[in-house]
């Protein structure tokens, strides 16, 4: 399936993942590859585990790995803390982004920025030249500078929030991006503008993973795969066809799939 | 879960100013009596009438009771088994800090608070207290040309009687509650200043407050009077040594603004805790009170608590002139077995009266953490208004947090208008910071103190980006 890539090393290594929370097993053998470049899209019900592999990944301390292995760029991540990930280079764009009142949100990002620069073995940046940077990564998501005095997502309105994602995105420059559902609650305007920022921020070195419930995002960043989950494990994959196909169909047409190996 | 190894880790961060000087120190005999009360008087040479106003003071302690009415549990005090007086030995009559004993100032060099002349403070004028006494005062004649006084309390009844005389006891009255009546009766030194009528106090002043001697109790005393259309911006700081027994400190403060006169009194309190069991600590009683006399008089506390194992402290205002006006900006922070009750009394006497309250409590680990307030609205106080905003934020889950607003109004025409809310630092919060490459105890501590953004916002700068790092040492791995 992933010939084209296959002479760089993949990015992103799921292998029969299993995890569970409160004892509850959440997913039940999920594997997928990521090759530098590729762009995946996870689809399925609510429910399905598509977030919590999200979650699982950027190493949220509410799950525990059951089975399986999660490795990035070669190296197993399974025990890594949370910003040990980020700092290497994974992105969660988070489905639901989380209010922090009283911290601004320039000092948000530009603590956050310094902490992966800091891994990169780059320079940290001052108030002033962090300043600079974050007007430039602005742009991209077409946010006024205002947002920044604000305290980080409060009061933010839903595609604000989003788009503060996709800015922290731009900072973070990450290897590889899990964005879930960051189309939900967009208008179309606001959902092109997060679209054109995703593709900008990516490259041919970056791998995303966008887990989403409808075409419309992939009309706007074209999948190389399209996998759909469904009770925990992903039943099928195919190509951007795929998604297409089940817009029209809908879940319950894929209810009949038996897992595919 | 991963977070608790981290929690076990950082709480043993020990407390950095828990260290004795050694120093050779003259003390009384513990107890407390008559007797005590008139040696304290003598030695500190007073006239009559402080020794009168000690003896009186004695009088009413000896019949009222200590209270019991604070969401606060600890053994009974033994007052009997306490020394009131305890002071380094030195020459007896020091003209200049050269003859202080250099482990003295060593012991506040350590503490931040460098005295001699090439390191002190440039823009702060500092009184450092040691035990029961006062041992240096910085940039007195540079302050003295401006016609501010500022000095230790003891000389300020040698040298200012008159002034002492009128004020002393004129807002906390020795009978106002049993641990104001025991300061009177036994206060050995604090601070006093003086601002003449006009004057700018053209630096900050602060005080220090070391409490070094394990068994003896600490009751110091400060006055601050501002003249009309004067200002001051005072500071003070306390830190004491790790004993595994409890030192009793139980100070009054009192400030009194005329017409126009500004006072703003901020405290960063970080007297030894205790330990994780709850061994040791400070017993802090503390009766703050400022006096709005005059026009516009305006009073305004702001609080960082830290430390002590109890804080029992409520930094009021009498809002008397017209257009008067308080405010009270407070942080509270237990942690382990701690326990505060703390918050302010705004007592609206005068019309058109003005105050504001923003308490900022957080309890991590097993303490206790109220907010205690009154707010007043006197049958003349026509037109006021307050204002109260109490937050509090519980790190764990055997923290507890209490609020308790008491108001009290007997004017139709003054509006009061109270918000409260609790929140918990959210496990979502905390990966959400470190799913951005933030460490766990950075995200802990940049989520306190944006939580407590409003108060610090008040504090003189130094002290603000200090009592920052204070929170986040204090809290360093009390998440769970």
């Amino acid at each position: 399936m992933q010939s084209k890539m296959k002479e760089s090393d993949p990015i992103l290594e799921v292998e029969n993942l299993s995890a569970s929370t409160d004892n509850l097993p959440i997913l039940k053998g999920v594997s997928l590859t990521v090759y530098p470049g590729e762009i995946h899209a996870i689809m399925g019900r609510n429910g399905c585990g598509k977030s919590t592999l999200s979650k699982i990944i950027a190493g949220h301390p509410s799950y525990s790995i059951t089975n399986g292995d999660i490795k990035f760029l070669g190296e197993n991540i399974n025990s890594l803390e949370p910003e040990e990930r980020s700092q290497s280079g994974i992105f969660l764009g988070f489905q639901y982004p989380i209010e922090i009142p009283g911290v601004s949100n320039l000092e948000f990002l530009r603590v956050s920025t310094n902490a992966r620069r800091k891994f990169l073995n780059k320079e940290e940046l001052d108030i002033f030249d962090f300043e600079e940077l974050v007007k430039e990564k602005l742009e991209i998501v077409k946010m006024d500078h205002a947002f920044l005095s604000r305290s980080v997502n409060q009061g933010f309105s839903g595609g604000e929030k989003k788009r503060n994602e996709i800015l922290q995105m731009a900072l973070l420059e990450p290897k590889i991006a899990i964005l879930d559902e960051t189309d939900s609650g967009l208008d179309i305007d606001a959902l092109r503008i997060v679209a054109s920022g995703i593709k900008k921020i990516s490259n041919a070195q970056t791998g995303i993973i966008l887990i989403t419930h409808y075409q419309r995002l992939l009309d706007e960043i074209k999948p190389n795969y399209v996998h759909v989950m469904s009770d925990g494990q992903i039943i099928k994959t195919g190509e951007s066809d795929l998604a297409l196909e089940l817009e029209e169909k809908g879940y319950e047409w894929t209810d009949n799939f038996i897992k595919e190996t | 879960m991963v977070n608790e190894n981290l929690v076990k880790d950082a709480v043993k961060e020990p407390y950095k100013y828990g260290f004795v000087t050694d120093i050779e120190t003259e003390k009384i005999e513990k107890g407390l009596n008559e007797d005590i009360i008139r040696l304290i008087s003598q030695k500190k040479e007073e006239p009559k009438f402080l020794l009168d106003f000690r003896l009186k003071a004695f009088k009413k302690w000896q019949k009222m009771k200590e209270p019991d009415w604070a969401a606060l549990g600890y053994k009974k005090i033994d007052y009997q088994d306490i020394i009131y007086y305890s002071a380094p030995k030195q020459k007896e009559k020091i003209s200049s800090l050269d003859e202080v004993d250099p482990k003295l100032l060593e012991t506040f060099d350590k503490l931040g608070i460098p005295l001699t002349e090439q390191k002190k403070l440039t823009n702060v004028a500092v009184d450092a207290v040691f035990d029961s006494v006062s041992i240096a005062t910085t940039f007195r004649e540079e302050l003295a040309e401006h016609g501010v006084i500022f000095c230790s309390i003891s000389e300020a009844v040698k040298n200012h009687a008159d002034l002492i005389e009128k004020y002393l006891g004129t807002v906390v009255p020795a009978s106002d509650n049993y641990f104001a009546a025991l300061n009177s009766a036994v206060f050995s030194d604090g601070s006093f200043v003086y601002i003449p009528k006009g004057v700018s106090c053209p630096m900050d002043l602060s005080s220090y407050f070391r409490i070094n001697s394990g068994d003896s109790g600490q009751f110091e005393r400060t006055l601050i009077i501002a003249e009309e259309s004067s200002s001051v911006s005072y500071l003070e700081g306390c830190t004491a040594p790790m004993f595994d027994t409890n030192t009793l400190h139980a100070a009054v403060v009192e400030l009194i603004a005329l017409d126009d006169a500004t006072i703003k009194y901020s405290t960063v309190q970080n007297w030894y805790a205790g330990d994780e069991a709850g061994i040791g600590g400070i017993f802090n009683f503390v009766t703050k009170r400022g006096k709005c006399l005059g026009r516009r008089s305006k009073i305004s506390w702001s609080q960082v608590e830290t430390g002590s194992a109890i804080t029992w402290k409520y930094p009021s205002c009498l809002l008397l002139g017209e257009e008067s006006v308080g405010e009270f900006y407070s942080v509270a922070l237990t942690n382990n077995l701690q326990q505060a009750d703390t918050g302010t009394k705004m007592i609206h006497i005068g019309p058109k009266t003005k105050s504001t309250i923003v308490s900022k409590g957080i309890s991590a680990g097993n303490s206790k953490n109220s907010y205690r307030g009154l707010v007043k609205m006197g049958t003349k106080a026509t037109g006021s208004r307050n204002y109260s905003q109490c937050d509090s934020m519980l790190i764990g889950d055997q923290a507890s947090a209490n609020t308790f607003p008491y108001i009290k109004s007997q004017q139709a025409n003054s509006e009061i208008e109270h918000e409260a809310s609790t929140c918990r630092i959210s496990e979502d919060q905390l990966f959400y910071l470190q799913s951005r490459g933030i460490e766990f105890e950075e995200a802990v501590s940049m989520m306190v103190s944006g939580f407590c953004r409003d108060v610090f916002n008040q504090l003189p700068m130094e002290f603000a980006a200090e009592a920052d790092k204070l929170l986040a040492l204090k809290l360093e791995g009390s998440v769970g």
